[in-house]
């Protein structure tokens, strides 16, 4: 899962002397060696790869110019793996928001067993993404799974061998393991709404409904978006679960970019196309970063300045 | 993964301060969200009975029965199966990776994070790279994965746990500078101001004074990346090869490919995997979630 890149807030100098800088700057140094070596580089290095044919058996890496993004532009499962991360992308955003949010304003009141539910809805974020596909395909299965121990006659399909399914179930359990996190995101963010717009809304005969449109969800507008962003740049690097679920299948039904990158790269032995997925990856990333950043408008960054 | 554009809510102390108020009016009980709450928790939590009861199953029971009863005669037999299957060299790997990647990350990045807060104002290069970690942030893993690969292999670090190491320990850097980062720049000045006075270093001041107050932002930090690096999947799969050099999550879906048949040992493989972490979180879950909104959403 990826982090959105946050709304840059400067730094308010504490330092004292300007001359007594130098002798802590070299304690910065150890940290940003690691992180130019294996971040930095390597995004500067996915782009050059993206120029050639690398195959990774070879030891040398030909120069071939712009044949690898001409590969990928021209392939339709460009098209589709965008589509199939779009998909994603929007049905588990529309999905895990207003559950998320109705079980943020649940927990967060101050009611004792509330907090001990907050700590069980927790558990899904501690498992692997590995163990929970793991989990999930076994459950779904048509013969022996919780279909099956339950009854229920719709429960019993091929949850995974069926395309549109399949992609239900990348969904379902994608929500299930991130709805806890931004379960917790809005809790925090709900215990932010002065209480008193609240008292005035009931001095004024506003009922719970009214009190929820009219006072939780525009106070928790940038709670929202931090929210969404979080889910929206995150779902694009799903890959654990994915691939452990469902492989890309049925066919190339669940086959995003990641997916897409990692079967052209690794299994292809393609790194030349495989890298122009993975520049593809990240340009889409950050144009949905600043997009959601963009609808926080003006007004978020001047109200996040205004506590600093 | 975090709160960190939250940055308005601040004046938290002022505005909570009220919050007990609310509620007093309410007099009815709230229904609805108590039917969604509870809806949820079974969501939740049928999943993770049923790995529990099946794993206990014998593997003729598990085809025979309902999934949902719990087994007639319980069987210890999946798990000695599975223990027997090399599952505690992948836990050692686990630990090591996980172990020797968040130790010196957490550490290098607390020593990033106040040299920025203390070094900012008065250097360009401390701007710059605080600019350079909240950039860092919106690299995704996966993205840059293959240059990585290649880098490991140039390095003929290629399947050794040092592979997996390296690459998870500069990728919890930036997210760890900007939650200490937050932390230290609440020590107040004059502490800092009476430190200076007395003759302490600034490696002094980072040990002596930042660390004991920023010390429950340091465990919170420790075990979200150390969640993330145990529960690390694409790294591994990509970094090593052979059985040896396996860690946990890789080698639930190895031994899932390799036993398919036999689902209670696949399920108790995945209780055992789960089971460290469940335990740390009972222990440390009121750090970890007061941790979280707090530091997370500053």
């Amino acid at each position: 899962m990826t982090i959105a890149p946050p709304v840059v807030h400067t730094a308010p100098p504490a330092a004292s002397s300007g001359g007594r800088s130098g002798s802590v700057t070299w304690m910065a140094w150890p940290a940003v060696v690691a992180f130019v070596a294996f971040g930095v580089v390597p995004l500067i290095g996915v782009l050059l790869l993206s120029f050639t044919s690398w195959n990774r058996l070879s030891q040398d890496i030909p120069f071939t110019g712009l044949d690898s993004w001409r590969t990928v532009l021209s392939d339709p499962q460009l098209p589709h793996a965008l589509w199939v991360t779009f998909l994603i992308m929007a049905l588990s955003w529309l999905f895990q928001t207003p559950i998320s949010l109705l079980l943020g304003v649940f927990i967060a009141a101050q009611k004792r067993y509330r907090s001990v539910l907050a700590v069980l809805f927790f558990i899904p974020l501690l498992l692997s993404q590995a163990a929970i596909s793991i989990t999930y395909k076994a459950l779904l299965d048509p013969n022996f799974g919780l279909g099956a121990g339950l009854g229920f006659e719709f429960l019993q399909q091929d949850w995974l061998g069926d395309s549109t399914l399949a992609l239900c179930v990348v969904v379902f359990v994608v929500s299930w393991q991130f709805i806890p996190f931004h379960t917790l995101i809005y809790q925090g963010g709900i215990r932010q709404i002065p209480a008193s717009m609240y008292e005035a809304a009931q001095i004024d005969g506003a009922n719970r409904v009214r009190q929820f449109f009219s006072i939780t969800l525009p106070q928790l507008k940038y709670t929202i978006i931090t929210s969404s962003t979080l889910m929206v740049v995150g779902s694009l690097t799903f890959f654990d679960l994915i691939w452990v679920l469902t492989a890309g299948g049925p066919g190339d039904a669940t086959r995003a970019l990641a997916v897409d990158m990692y079967q052209r790269g690794f299994k292809a032995d393609l790194m030349g196309p495989a890298s122009a997925i993975a520049v593809i990856l990240v340009l889409v990333g950050l144009a949905l970063a600043l997009g959601l950043r963009r609808l926080g408008g003006r007004d978020a960054s001047a109200s996040q300045l205004e506590g600093v | 993964m975090t709160t960190l554009m939250d940055k308005r809510d601040v004046s938290r102390t002022e505005r909570a301060a009220p919050r007990k108020k609310r509620g007093l009016g309410l007099r009815h009980y709230n229904y609805l969200g108590g039917l969604g709450g509870w809806l949820w928790l079974i969501v939740v939590l049928l999943p993770i009975y049923w790995i529990v009861i099946t794993s206990f199953k014998l593997q003729s029971d598990y085809y025979a029965t309902n999934p949902l009863v719990p087994p007639s005669n319980p069987t210890l037999e999946n798990y000695r199966f599975v223990l027997e299957n090399d599952f505690v060299r992948y836990f050692v790997n686990s630990v090591i990776v996980t172990v020797g990647a968040v130790g010196p990350a957490v550490l290098v990045s607390f020593m990033a994070a106040y040299a920025i807060v203390r070094g900012s104002a008065a250097s360009r290069f401390l701007r710059g790279v605080n600019g350079l970690f909240l950039m860092g942030l919106a690299i995704p893993l996966q993205a840059v994965i293959i240059p990585i690969y290649l880098l490991i292999i140039k390095l003929q670090m290629y399947d050794t746990l040092g592979a997996i190491i390296l690459p998870s320990l500069a990728f919890a850097i930036p997210l760890s500078v900007l939650v200490l980062g937050n932390f230290v720049r609440d020590v107040p000045k004059e502490l800092f101001e009476s430190m200076r006075m007395d003759g302490a270093t600034e490696w002094g001041t980072l040990w002596r004074l930042a660390f004991p107050l920023t010390r429950p932002a340091l465990v919170t930090v420790t075990i979200y990346q150390g969640l993330t690096v145990w529960n690390g999947f694409i790294l591994p799969l990509i970094l090593t090869q052979t059985p040896e050099q396996r860690t946990l999550p890789l080698a639930l879906w190895s031994f899932q490919g390799q036993y398919s048949v036999n689902i209670p040992a696949v399920l108790a493989s995945v209780v055992l995997t789960t089971l460290p972490i469940l335990t740390l979180y009972i222990i440390g879950r009121r750090q970890l979630l007061s941790g979280l909104t707090a530091g997370f959403s500053k």
